[in-house]
This record gives structure tokens, C-alpha cells and sequence, in this order.
């Protein structure tokens, strides 16, 4: 463990069971996340990658089990006395789930003015632009309307108010779906870099294989209604699990892991 | 857990002012060290960072503003602040927070003619949609095979049975307070019995068809219009064109021709529940028996104002349903939108039942049904 404390868990998840009505989707579910950690999570549709993430976010009571956030308990935890772990984390869902009355720079505003009133005008302003430039949205997008952009842009703009509070623990929810490949890869660079600067925590679920392999430590593969196996892909690909091969082994599998090939041979001769 | 606030203090050596950071450069520690930098103004600047705790890209942000407006030199960063501080000094572009703002008499001028181009644009939008919708009933009286009858049916549940329960007591409550109203005023003459002539005749040749239409409008043309444009914005619509079924005939088609059909009965049913309402009234308070009730609303009420009614309704059904199907195929978007142009379906829904009840009311009394 280092300075930073990296490697610490930061996330903790025991025995989570949520189900809707007749039908379970999490049953004994474990899974932990590390500080400073890219975890990936994949599943098939229907495993509850998504309803895991609103579980521990507090979206989602779960019907059992216990879910700790920087080592507090997350579950049972009220409006106002979650806040400060709130503040802690950022959150960008599916579609940027963008506050429609509002202009992006505002939407990155909404947060910080939230829990620090106190923030001159001209650094909020300042802050929603570099946060908005290093989301990669162009500057023009700043006074723009969520409905004016296009989806790529709103998820941008998504990440821009999930990073607005410097956050430790990012939870991404599909980040790189409906974006084109440039800036799906401009996105994972993104990613890894504000972790390596920020010593930022990512919970990150995707269906996106380049990403996977790109900028992933670990990741975690949720099937039978639990996480059946975390580890490197290289720790997955040596088990034998009827999904995980398929899912790494299939054609798209395949590709992504030689354009992986490729990058880090390039990246070790220059 | 030291948490130390972000702090700096400020010493003149080699003939440069050194800006030593400690604590915490982060937003929840950052205090009012913005406004304290804002005052420091030296020809040479080094920031010295060699101190700090961590460093956020706030904390990191208000450094490079030292660097980039003051010419700052840093010190002391490490690896992973250095990595921070390239990051926003890259991200610094201005970026515009809201829109720009007009002058308040400009922005009222454009609302003004906005509106106004809307208001002309959505009539002849509707005037367009009645036409698509004549060349939909066209085709399917020329191709009887694509009239979808359960589609019909199910409307007629939904617009007409389902709405039979609160139409009847709004008209049941509504005959009461136009009986008791009129009663007391009435009674001022001496007049009381004339109270059957006011409940009949309004009851029959305005207010049955009138309250009902507003009634259909508020449920059944916002429903339209909601169901209209959740369905355009899943692009359910788009595909249904792209397979090559016309939305007017599957979608609007049954809609309308369900509240065209289903409003004079409704009408006509309001009607009898508002004599009804009246008929109570005037048995409990005036103490005339329903027989009498009957009797003089038979010879009170001429047959014409029926007819006029029952040639409304259906008139009213359309304008209502169309308004609704019309705005809900306008919505594009996002799902705001909806709620908007569900609100106009109802607003434009019953302003036009109004104006033609207008119409109609000068109408048939020139041609004689007074």
C-alpha cells in the first residue's frame, strides 16, 4: 500500500441480493473495488450491471446484504447523512441524464454550487470550462442546451458534471456506447489519465472490449447473478467459464485484443 | 486524518515573491484562498508546491491562473501534479456559461412574433393534418381491408366508456348548481317554475356537449398527445413509415374516428345526467314532482335544440382528436417536449371548441333554431 493508499478497498459489496417482484437479478453477490483501481464490470443485458451500480450509489435498496463506500455502510443511509460520502463520488449514467432547463456549463455548476455556495462566480465559471474542455466537448458547447447536442456530446457533458466536484470514486455507467471510435478512444484516454492524475477510483461498466483492454486493471465479469470471477483478462481468459470465453474469445474479443497487441508493441518501441 | 486548509504565505527572495502552498488544494479546502491570490501582483512569481497535501484540479487551476496571468514560475510539483497542472493548462479555453442575453425589448418583440408565426404555422399545420387525414380515410374506404376494427373498438372503450363515469357527475352536478342558481334568482319574479326551462334548455343545447367536450379534451386529447409522442420520440413512428404502415391510418385514424363517434353520445348522456341533477334539485327543493319535470322539459325543449347538439358533438370529437394526435406527432426531441405539446393539444383542444360553438350558436339561430 503506498501513499495514497492505493489498493485499499474502497468499495465493498457482501452478499447482495435485489430482485424485482418474482424475478432475482443479484443473489450473494460479492465484489470489491480498489482505490485507485480502473474496474471494468461486464455482463450479458439483463445481469444487473446497472441496478449493481444504482445499488451501491443508494438509487436501489437492495432486499439483503451490505455495501460499504470508503468504509462507511451505504445501505439504511438517509438523504442528508449520505451527502458527504455523496460529494465524494461522481456519477454519469446512461444517456448524461443532463438537467434539461439548464446549459452544460450550468449543469457542471450544479454540483459545486450544491456543496460549496461559497465559490466566487468567475472561478465557478472558470471551473465549468476547464472541466468542459477536458471532457473534450468544444467550447462552444458551454452555453448550449442538452437538447441541442448530439448523444456523444451529452455523455461528455455527463462526465464534465460527474468530474465537477474532483471526485475520488467515478462511477460510469456505458460510457463509451453510442460514441464513434475516435472518441470512444479519446474517451478511455481520458479516463486513465485523470486517474493517473487524480488518483481516481473507476467503476466502470461497458460493453466496449477496446476499453476493456485499453484501460482496465481488473475486471469483473457479473453472470448466474453474481460476479462469477474478477481478475486481469489475462486471469479470465485461463478460467472456464462458458461465458467469459465466448465473450473474450468471439470474433469482437479477438480484435480488440490485437489492436491491444498492437498499441502496447508500439507504445514499447517508441 | 490531518486535514489541513489550503493555505499560502508570501516571501521576497533573489528579488522574487515566493508563494509557498501548504495543506490542501482541493474545492472543500480551498476557503477564500482564491480571493487572497486575486491580491497578489509581483513582477516575478514562484509558486512553491513542494508543501501541499493534494491537489485537485481547482487547486491546480488556480496555479496555472498564477502561471498564465502573472507569469509564474512552479516549483516543488510532483509527478502526479505536474500531470494535473499540464491537464488544465491544456483544458484552458473560455467557454461561454449561458447564452447571450438580448435586450428585454428585443426578446419581447421576437416572443411576440414567435408566437404569433407558431400560432399561424400550427393552423395551417392543422388544416394540412385534416387533409392528410381526409386522403388516410380515403384509402381505407378504397381498401377496406386496412380499417383496423379492434383498434377502433378499443378507442371507443377508452374514449367513450371509460369516461362515462366522470362526465356523468360532472353533468349530474352541474344540472344541481344551474338549478339551484337559477331558482334563487328566478325566485326574485317569482318564477320559480321557469327554473325547468333554464336546467332544459341549457342542459341540452350548450352545456351537455360543451362540459363533455372539455371533459374529452382534458382526457382523451392529452392522452393522444402523450401517446403520440412517446411513441415519435422511441422513432416507433419511424418505423412504422419505414415498414410502409402510414401512421395516420394505423394511429390517427382509430383516434379520431373513436372520439367522432363516441362524442354525441357522450354529449347526449351529459345531457341527460345534467336533467337529472336539475330534475332532484327541483323535486327536493321546489317540490315538483319528476313527472311534472318531465312533462315541461317535453314541452319546453324543442327537438332542434337536440339536433343542433348531436350536430356539434361529433364536430367537437374532431377538432379535439385531431389537435391531440397533431401535437403529438410534432414532439421531437426530448421527453419535456411531450409534456409542452401535450399541454397545447388541450389548450388548442377546447379554445377551438369554443370559438366554433361560437359559430355554431350564431348559426342556428339565423337559420331559425332559436
Amino acid at each position: 500500500m503506498d501513499m495514497n493508499g492505493r489498493g485499499e478497498t474502497i468499495v465493498e459489496v457482501k452478499g447482495l441480493r435485489n430482485s424485482f417482484g418474482e424475478q432475482i437479478v443479484h443473489e450473494n453477490l460479492d465484489l470489491e473495488v480498489r482505490r485507485g483501481e480502473i474496474l471494468g464490470v461486464v455482463g450479458g443485458s439483463g445481469t444487473g450491471k446497472s441496478v449493481l451500480m444504482r445499488s451501491i450509489i443508494g438509487l436501489q435498496t437492495p432486499d439483503e446484504g451490505e455495501i460499504t463506500v470508503f468504509g462507511e455502510p451505504m445501505i439504511g443511509r438517509g438523504e442528508e447523512e449520505g451527502k458527504d460520502i455523496r460529494r465524494r463520488w461522481g456519477v454519469l449514467f446512461q444517456g448524461g441524464a443532463l438537467f434539461s432547463t439548464l446549459t452544460v456549463a450550468e449543469n457542471v455548476q450544479v454540483p459545486i454550487r450544491e456543496y460549496y455556495p461559497n465559490i466566487g462566480e468567475t472561478l465557478l465559471d472558470e471551473i465549468a470550462s476547464y472541466k468542459i474542455v477536458m471532457s473534450g466537448l468544444p467550447a462552444d458547447a458551454g452555453p448550449k442546451f442538452p437538447s441541442e447536442l448530439s448523444g456523444g456530446m451529452k455523455k461528455r457533458a455527463g462526465i464534465a458534471r460527474a468530474l465537477a466536484l474532483d471526485p475520488q470514486l467515478l462511477f460510469l455507467d456505458e460510457p463509451t456506447a453510442g460514441l464513434d471510435p475516435i472518441g470512444a478512444a479519446g474517451f478511455d484516454e481520458l479516463i486513465s489519465e485523470l486517474r493517473d492524475a487524480l488518483g481516481l477510483t473507476v467503476f466502470l461498466i461497458t460493453h466496449d472490449l477496446d476499453t476493456l483492454y485499453a484501460i482496465c486493471d481488473r475486471v469483473a465479469v457479473l453472470a448466474d447473478r453474481k460476479v462469477v470471477a474478477v481478475g486481469t483478462i489475462d486471469e479470465l481468459l485461463a478460467l472456464d467459464h462458458e461465458w467469459i470465453q465466448d465473450y473474450f474469445r468471439g470474433p469482437r474479443g479477438r480484435a480488440a485484443e490485437r489492436t491491444a497487441g498492437a498499441a502496447a508493441r508500439e507504445s514499447a518501441e517508441s | 486524518m490531518n486535514v489541513a486548509a489550503a493555505d499560502f504565505s508570501q516571501s521576497e527572495e533573489n528579488g522574487a515573491c515566493h508563494l509557498r502552498f501548504t495543506g490542501r488544494l482541493t474545492l472543500a479546502r480551498i476557503g477564500d484562498l482564491p480571493e487572497r491570490l486575486e491580491e497578489v501582483h509581483a513582477e516575478k512569481l514562484v509558486a512553491d508546491v513542494s508543501q501541499v497535501e493534494r491537489m485537485d484540479t481547482v487547486g491546480a487551476w488556480l496555479i496555472h491562473r498564477l502561471v498564465r496571468d502573472q507569469g509564474a514560475e512552479v516549483v516543488g510539483a510532483d509527478e502526479d501534479q505536474a500531470l494535473l497542472l499540464q491537464q488544465v493548462a491544456q483544458s484552458d479555453q473560455l467557454v461561454k456559461v449561458r447564452p447571450d442575453r438580448t435586450p428585454p425589448l428585443y426578446r419581447v418583440l421576437g416572443q411576440v412574433g414567435e408566437s404569433t408565426s407558431v400560432a399561424l404555422r400550427s393552423l395551417l399545420g392543422l388544416l394540412a393534418f385534416f387533409g392528410a387525414l381526409l386522403i388516410a380515410t380515403w384509402n381505407i374506404i378504397k381498401h377496406p381491408s386496412r380499417f383496423r376494427f379492434n383498434a377502433v373498438v378499443q378507442r371507443f372503450e377508452v374514449v367513450g366508456v371509460h369516461a362515462l363515469g366522470i362526465i356523468g357527475l360532472m353533468s349530474f352536478l352541474v344540472g344541481i348548481v344551474i338549478a339551484q342558481q337559477g331558482a334563487v334568482q328566478l325566485r326574485q319574479f317569482g318564477a320559480e317554475v321557469f327554473t325547468i326551462n333554464l336546467i332544459g334548455r341549457s342542459a341540452v343545447k350548450e352545456l351537455g356537449v360543451l362540459m363533455t367536450a372539455i371533459m374529452v379534451a382534458g382526457r382523451s386529447g392529452s392522452a393522444f398527445a402523450a401517446q403520440l409522442g412517446a411513441m415519435k420520440l422511441s422513432e416507433e413512428v419511424d418505423a412504422m413509415r419505414t415498414i410502409g404502415v402510414s401512421p395516420m391510418e394505423v394511429l390517427v385514424f382509430p383516434r379520431v374516428l373513436a372520439t367522432v363517434l363516441m362524442m354525441p353520445l357522450l354529449g347526449f348522456y351529459a345531457a341527460l345526467c345534467a336533467l337529472v341533477g336539475g330534475g332532484l334539485f327541483t323535486w327536493i327543493s321546489l317540490d315538483i314532482p319528476p313527472i311534472t319535470f318531465v312533462q315541461r322539459i317535453r314541452e319546453v325543449v324543442p327537438m332542434t335544440d337536440l339536433w343542433g347538439a348531436l350536430i356539434k358533438a361529433p364536430v367537437f370529437g374532431l377538432i379535439i382528436a385531431m389537435a391531440g394526435c397533431f401535437q403529438g406527432l410534432q414532439v421531437e426531441g426530448d421527453a419535456e417536449e411531450v409534456g409542452l405539446r401535450t399541454t397545447t393539444a388541450v389548450v388548442q383542444g377546447i379554445f377551438l371548441v369554443i370559438v366554433l360553438d361560437a359559430f355554431f350558436a350564431v348559426f342556428f339561430t339565423e337559420i331559425g333554431w332559436i
